[in-house]
């Protein structure tokens, strides 16, 4: 796990009142940027849509020159205001790490940024992010070691 | 302004009870009407304060409604100092708006109901609809002067319906409606897509309850609800139910049934409609009830 991931976590974990958790969750929203041009443009492909997510989510991983990926993300549904803020979280939290370090990040973080009594719905479709993108990155660390052979 | 299909004016649709529903127009023009105070119920926690219809306070089924150690609803003390919170009497119009076509708000409505406010209406096309059209949202919560409520009683009788009632209902022959999705209502599935926390040790439905997902009262693309006539198609022609049945609706939790009942209720005026909310995560589960399977 990265350590701004551990950051984050110890922030989120230690908020117990639902309007403050909303607060900050939505300021994180807030911040939300949508993939560059340079990367994906409309109608996205469905290898990078996020399965059982309500809001129509898209992530993609680009690979820097130091070897870390860095994450892009784009949120179809204007109500998708959890999956921008979790696009938000994992950017902050895993982009510029090894794609190893982002294969290690449990699929059910969502639950300590969101809450115990986040609906299974959005959990789900929030876990499924976390999937998708520990995919990408286990995808990306097998091309390259198999052109390093 | 956005465009959001055409939509038939409230008033002309045949609606036993027109009053139920105010249009997003309506609602517009009464941002400032101090006899009247818009609720916004959601599923999802983060919409509100997102951004919501200036002047709106937010109840939470869960964190508001729901007693937080019982599976049931607050009791009369607590639902009058919510409504002293929130700056309502027993007077004032309350309209209920939410996300998901309305669910939580019907649900929050269906409870206000169990309470006797009677003074309650729903914004046909819910959140969605008054996002599409382009109209304001602020993110300011308002506070109200804390008004005064008398404690009323939760009446249980007459419009929710109890585990051993429906056990009586189904073997009275009486009509029962389950508004969840087909692969539910058959068995298939053993919880709603996407929500396996609530689901069931077993699958099939009440012994003789007609399937009519709830979302086939409303339009899918603006969310308002289908007119008098194309309802009435739906229940009575296709399904046989006739507005003097008996009749008890229920889903997975009863949030989905709350709009089936408010459909039946006030826009086709059945008078004797329950809405059981124990629904599938308890008949599902529950020793020695009886299961219907096609």
């Amino acid at each position: 796990m990265t350590e701004k991931l551990e950051e984050l976590l110890e922030v989120f974990s230690g908020i117990s009142d639902r309007g403050e958790r909303a607060e900050l969750l939505i300021e994180l929203a807030d911040q939300f940027r949508e993939v560059p041009e340079r990367i994906a443009t409309r109608p996205f492909p469905e290898s990078h849509r996020v399965q059982r997510c309500e809001s129509e989510a898209y992530v993609w991983a680009e690979p820097q020159d130091d070897g870390g990926l860095k994450y892009h993300f784009a949120v179809e549904n204007p109500q998708g205001i959890s999956a921008r803020a979790m696009a938000v979280i994992l950017d902050e939290a895993l982009s510029g790490a090894s794609p190893e370090e982002a294969e290690k990040v449990p699929t059910d973080i969502c639950f300590t940024f969101f809450g115990k009594d986040l609906s299974m719905g959005k959990g789900q479709g929030l876990m499924g992010m976390v999937t998708l993108l520990k995919g990408l990155a286990k995808q990306y660390a097998l091309a390259r070691d198999r052109s390093s052979q | 302004m956005a465009q959001t299909g055409t939509v038939v004016d409230i008033k002309d649709r045949g609606y036993a009870n027109a009053e139920i529903l105010v249009s997003t127009d309506w609602v517009a023009e009464h941002l400032k009407d101090p006899k009247i105070r818009i609720v916004e119920s959601n599923e999802d926690m983060l919409l509100y304060p997102s951004g919501h219809i200036p002047g709106a306070v937010q109840i939470d089924w869960t964190a508001d409604l729901n007693d937080p150690i019982n599976r049931d609803y607050i009791d009369g003390e607590q639902f009058a100092a919510l409504m002293q919170k929130n700056g309502i009497t027993p007077e004032t119009t309350v309209v209920f708006y939410g996300d998901k076509s309305n669910w939580w708000a019907s649900y929050a409505l269906w409870v206000f109901r169990l309470f006797g406010h009677q003074n309650a209406r729903l914004m046909d096309g819910g959140r969605l609809k008054w996002e599409k059209e382009g109209r304001e949202m602020t993110r300011e919560v308002p506070k109200y002067e804390a008004a005064d409520y008398p404690v009323p009683r939760r009446d249980d009788t007459r419009i929710r319906a109890f585990r051993d009632q429906v056990l009586q209902h189904v073997k009275s022959g009486k009509k029962l409606v389950d508004v969840r999705s087909n692969p539910e209502f058959t068995g298939e599935r053993l919880h709603m897509e996407d929500y396996p926390n609530e689901g069931a040790l077993r699958g099939g439905h009440i012994p003789g309850a007609k399937n009519v997902p709830w979302a086939r009262a409303v339009n899918t693309e603006n969310g308002t609800f289908k007119t008098a006539a194309e309802l009435r198609d739906i229940y009575e022609k296709e399904q046989g139910l006739s507005q003097n049945d008996d009749v008890v609706v229920y889903c997975r939790i009863g949030e989905r049934s709350s709009l089936t009942w408010l459909v039946l209720t006030e826009l086709l005026g059945y008078p004797t409609v329950r809405n059981y909310d124990g629904s599938w995560t308890e008949w599902g589960n529950g020793v020695g009830l009886p299961i219907e399977k096609p």
